[in-house]
């Protein structure tokens, strides 16, 4: 192998740093990446809570106050938006990672993804339950 | 019979003469059940003797006319002219050197395929005189997906970590290694781990997923390569947390 080869094979350089631009695929991929930085910025919020915690009810409730302020908001919103989109892009993709043969046929991918939402549902009422 | 006049932009390189590769703009009379195949072969027969590129078997078995028709990773036999605006581009499969024209240099591919051992390593020596090797339905649907792949390339062309890291062993050289990890008559799964669980294997893929969306034949490479992860994952904890458990 590799007599046949030119000797001046033309070789296209790709960008390290923007060649995901303008390509929808590799643009949906980035998104589903870079969506976790709100994950990241959310626990730097609830490490700030603990803290408050700790040192207080009167750093507890200013705590609660910067929570409840238009910024504390637009924060959470942000971050929800962020974290539905992340976890979305991810469940979509499980069936692919966790094919699941029954017999001669596989699971529907649908009832794979259905199983996650079902979990997210099952954990998001217990911290619900645990909050109240 | 209708007709359509059609301008086929073919980047065309010729390593004896061109420094970069360039653009050569054909008009193409196409008929509406033409791909794009029907019309490189039009203009190698009609118009230009010297446009080099691959195919055989012009109906989506061989894998040789993969190229990237408006950017996006084809096999030239499958795509419909009709599907397409009156100005199409033809280029070389992308993340692989230019050889000549839409030819590429596919030697590193080979070399990633032959690594993996795609091919039965029986568990054990068995005479002929024993009689072939059975399977049930259910053993075979486990992985008759992945004997699908026809090593058209594509699924390289689409992968950006294969064109950011040469080194990545690479969409299809894996599925196949997975395919025969997940065959009940094999027993080589040991072998590949080596290769498919490595750094250069595995792990350089992020699942960015093109490799699966571009695959004409619908193997998803992407799904098998995140099993390997899941299940070379599982080895590691047995390895470290449960030595005393064998494989």
């Amino acid at each position: 192998m590799g007599e046949e080869m030119s000797s001046k094979p033309y070789i296209r350089e790709i960008s390290k740093t923007n060649w995901f631009y303008g390509q929808p695929r590799y643009m949906r991929y980035m998104a589903r990446e870079v969506t976790c930085i709100f994950i990241f910025a959310y626990t730097f919020l609830l490490i700030w809570a603990l803290r408050a915690l700790a040192n207080g009810p009167e750093a507890y409730q200013a705590f609660l106050a910067a929570l409840n302020s238009p910024l504390g908001i637009l924060f959470n919103l942000a971050v929800l938006v962020g974290v539905v989109y992340h976890s979305i892009s991810w469940f979509s993709l499980t069936p692919q990672a966790m094919p699941l043969q029954r017999g001669e046929e596989f699971v529907p991918g649908n009832l794979i993804i259905g199983a996650h939402y079902g979990g997210w549902a099952v954990v998001s009422l217990i911290v619900l339950f645990l909050g109240v | 019979m209708s007709e359509r006049q059609i301008q086929l932009e073919v980047l065309r390189y010729n390593p004896e003469t061109d420094s970069e590769p360039r653009l050569q703009t054909y008009s193409v009379p196409c008929l509406n059940e033409w791909v794009v195949l029907d019309a490189l072969n039009y203009v190698k027969d009609n118009l230009d003797t010297t446009l080099s590129y691959r195919w055989s078997c012009h109906m989506a078995v061989c894998g040789s006319c993969g190229m990237m028709i408006n950017g996006e990773p084809k096999l030239a036999c499958k795509a419909f002219i009709r599907e397409y605006a009156d100005q199409i581009r033809v280029e070389p499969l992308a993340n692989f050197p230019i050889e000549r024209d839409l030819v590429t240099a596919v030697e590193d591919f080979i070399a990633k395929l032959a690594s993996v051992k795609p091919y039965l390593i029986p568990k054990e020596d068995k005479p002929i005189e024993a009689g072939e090797f059975k399977q049930t339905p259910t053993e075979l649907k486990k992985y008759k997906q992945y004997t699908l792949c026809i090593n058209c390339m594509l699924c390289y062309a689409a992968c950006p970590q294969y064109g950011l890291v040469p080194e990545f062993l690479g969409p299809a050289a894996i599925a196949l290694a997975h395919r025969y990890n997940q065959d009940s008559r094999d027993g080589g799964r040991d072998q590949r781990q080596e290769v498919i669980a490595s750094h250069e294997g595995v792990w350089e893929c992020s699942f960015v997923g093109a490799c699966s969306e571009v695959c004409p034949k619908h193997v998803d490479p992407a799904g098998a390569l995140q099993q390997v992860k899941i299940a070379s994952t599982i080895d590691w904890y047995k390895e470290h947390l449960m030595p005393w458990v064998k494989k």
